[in-house]
């Protein structure tokens, strides 16, 4: 039962300020993803609430108890570098006992917890060799059993993956969620990877430039951004993102894209919901698989030309024109047979986020 | 697997290999002529041509390590077939062991070479100790003026050491550090000591801090971590401080002869001193150099898997 609480915590480095008032409540066995772009204070905050970084200002709670002065040791919690850092001086077995014999357990009860260990995570026949002699994925096998073995109160990871190839960082992601289901630990885990944010986290907190932009689940995250970077930031291929102009008719309202001639229909509630701010400085967002290509004309369809396409192997991303502007669209593999074709366009209403251009700031609009 | 070579390249190979022999020949000699000197009979010894085959001896061993005198007439037979096997090797050369009672009187070698022993193992192991600590301060934490200190460390090098012998031996003189064993031993240490923080300050750096942080979260303290996760992998480096600063040590001639005469007086201005008046004893000199060498010489045999590995081997993945 381990609840970890962050409270107004403020980091600098010299005069960079790398962590802006960060508060963050964490429940009990929650996987919990901080995701960003390198330096944008994720690994600063794993490491403040691991103690290898002091914090400026703020409290750091575990199980309510403020831990911000204690010494890393005296916290509890276990971490698993991106680097790994098995200790290339011990064997397996004592690269996992290590955290152990800090504690003077006696030797027994540390064979039995190390090979215990091994057996969950499918490693108990290199127990004898050196790191040196591991592949990436068993080197990070050992590294997440160094962790669990003394049963802490949270698992910290720092890029646990990023260091293995492709196939194998999807293997392992498995793993480490596999272990997460059947230990059920408080995890907090970085990555600049959405991928592996979206497949791990029960809940992302997505930091950018020291700041919280938005925490939530995956799903909330995807479907309902909080703002442009989250928006851009998640998913993949890249959420479309464009100055749009709104403009209502009798039953429907119309959004402009690019001075592009008719614009894309939507329900006419779109502008109640905008709350006049059709007027200018609105943003839309809308992913690929929310713009809509069929080849032949249809009612609300837009005339457009295809571009570049970009074949994925399951589907194709195909780079429209509207206007001076460019959509990209997501299509069934080989739809649109090559550039300079002429198809036809809609954005599907359901999938289009609008944002307040100059703050950035989702409007909340859903239709 | 093996590579296609032209025969240019082959040529330049062979001209390699035969470089490396020439090379190895040309340091190897004075080590052989030292070695070989060593076990000549005394008038081989200055022959010219040099004599290259002969039949080896120790006496020149059993003279280093005894008092002797001239002997004024020979022998007498029945003394002579009394002595053991290494006194006649002295009556044979014209001289007696001089002996306090039945007690053979040693010569002051063993204890020139004791001291040098106390004084190159302690002042190694401090200067060692010392720069390792030095060294991860330095490559840890954040220092002010951590470049301007560094400098300062190294300029204290910059100096040929004998410039400062005379204020040297006069401030020793003063507090009684003449002559002492731990006079020595602090001089060299501070030799040594500007040397081994910079040499440790670099294998340091090449350990990356992951190490001690994983220490660190696994319960450790910085001290628990520094002693059971970073000595260990620093070992390679603190072996091949050691053996530098071992050498340096050992063979220090100008502030030994300065700074010592009888008590803590160290191998290498003894030995030449041995070289007295009259017809100088190359093969007792020879021994004793050869003997000299070899501390050294098993020092760094012993450590040549540590000199040889690499600092770390493939445990971090970067």
């Amino acid at each position: 039962m381990t609840q970890i609480e962050l409270r107004g915590i403020e980091k600098f480095f010299g005069a960079v300020q790398v962590i802006h008032n960060l508060n963050l409540a964490i429940a009990d066995n929650e996987f919990i993803v901080l995701l960003g772009q390198s330096g944008c204070g994720k690994t600063t905050t794993l490491r403040a609430i691991a103690g290898l970084e002091t914090i400026d200002k703020g409290d750091i709670l575990i199980d309510g108890k403020a831990v911000q002065h204690l010494k890393a040791a005296d916290r509890d919690i276990a971490m698993v570098f991106q680097s790994f850092s098995l200790y290339p001086h011990m064997n397996v077995f004592e690269n996992i006992a290590f955290p152990l014999r800090a504690t003077r357990m006696g030797s027994g009860e540390v064979d039995k917890a190390v090979r215990e260990v091994a057996r969950v995570l499918r490693i108990s026949d290199l127990l004898e060799k050196k790191p040196s002699a591991l592949s990436g994925g068993d080197m990070q096998r050992v590294a997440i059993g160094r962790a669990l073995v003394r049963r802490p109160k949270a698992m910290l990871m720092d890029e646990p993956i990023g260091a293995l190839d492709a196939k194998l960082r999807e293997e392992m992601r498995a793993e480490i969620k596999r272990l997460h289901v059947k230990q059920g630990s408080t995890t907090i885990y970085v990555t600049h990877d959405q991928i592996e944010a979206m497949s791990l986290a029960d809940r992302i907190v997505i930091m950018h430039e020291g700041f919280i932009q938005q925490v939530g689940t995956p799903d909330d995250v995807y479907s309902r951004p909080a703002n442009l970077f989250v928006a851009q930031f998640v998913g993949s291929p890249v959420m479309n993102i464009v100055e749009a102009g709104v403009a209502g008719e009798a039953n429907a309202a119309r959004v402009s894209i690019g001075e592009a001639p008719g614009g894309f229909e939507f329900p006419r509630e779109l502008l109640s919901k905008l709350n006049g701010h059709s007027s200018g400085g609105l943003t839309l967002g809308i992913r690929p698989e929310g713009v809509l290509v069929r080849r032949e004309a249809a009612p609300g369809y837009m005339p457009v030309e295809a571009q570049i396409i970009e074949p994925l192997g399951s589907f194709d991303i195909v780079d429209l024109k509207v206007g001076s502007k460019m959509l990209r669209a997501r299509t069934k593999a080989g739809y649109v047979s090559g550039p300079g074709e002429k198809v036809h366009a809609r954005i599907d209403p359901e999938q289009a986020h609008f944002f307040d251009t100059a703050s950035g700031k989702s409007l909340g609009v859903r239709l | 697997m093996a590579a296609v070579r032209t025969s240019s390249e082959v040529a330049l190979n062979r001209a390699a290999i035969v470089a490396v022999l020439v090379a190895t020949l040309i340091f190897l000699a004075p080590i052989y002529w030292i070695a070989s000197t060593a076990f000549k009979p005394k008038e081989l010894a200055v022959s010219v041509p040099p004599t290259v085959l002969f039949q080896p001896e120790v006496t020149p061993f059993i003279r280093l390590f005894t008092k002797r005198v001239q002997m004024q007439k020979p022998v007498e037979p029945q003394v002579y077939e009394a002595a053991p096997w290494w006194e006649k090797r002295i009556y044979d050369g014209g001289e007696r062991v001089l002996k306090v009672g039945k007690d053979v009187q040693l010569s002051q070698y063993p204890n020139r070479f004791m001291n040098s022993l106390i004084v190159a193992v302690i002042s190694t192991v401090l200067a060692v100790g010392m720069g390792t600590f030095t060294a991860y301060g330095f490559s840890r934490f954040k220092i002010a003026g951590e470049a301007d200190l560094l400098f300062f460390i190294l300029s204290t090098r910059m100096l040929p050491p004998v410039v400062v012998a005379i204020p040297m031996f006069l401030m020793y003189r003063m507090v009684g550090l003449n002559d002492s064993h731990i006079g020595l031993i602090i001089l060299y240490v501070a030799f040594n000591l500007s040397f081994s923080v910079w040499l440790m300050k670099g294998f340091m750096d090449e350990i990356p801090k992951e190490y001690e942080e994983a220490a660190l979260v696994d319960g450790y303290t910085r001290m628990q971590a520094f002693f059971k996760i970073v000595l260990p992998e620093a070992a390679t480096g603190i072996a091949a401080t050691a053996v530098f600063c071992f050498i340096t040590a050992w063979n220090e001639y100008a502030f030994a002869l300065i700074m010592t005469n009888r008590r803590a007086q160290t191998a290498p201005p003894f030995i030449p001193s041995q070289i007295g008046s009259g017809l100088p004893d190359w093969t007792t000199i020879a021994a004793g150099t050869f003997l000299f060498l070899l501390p050294v010489a098993i020092f760094t045999f012993l450590l040549r898997n540590h000199l040889l590995r690499g600092v770390t081997f493939g445990a971090i993945r970067k």
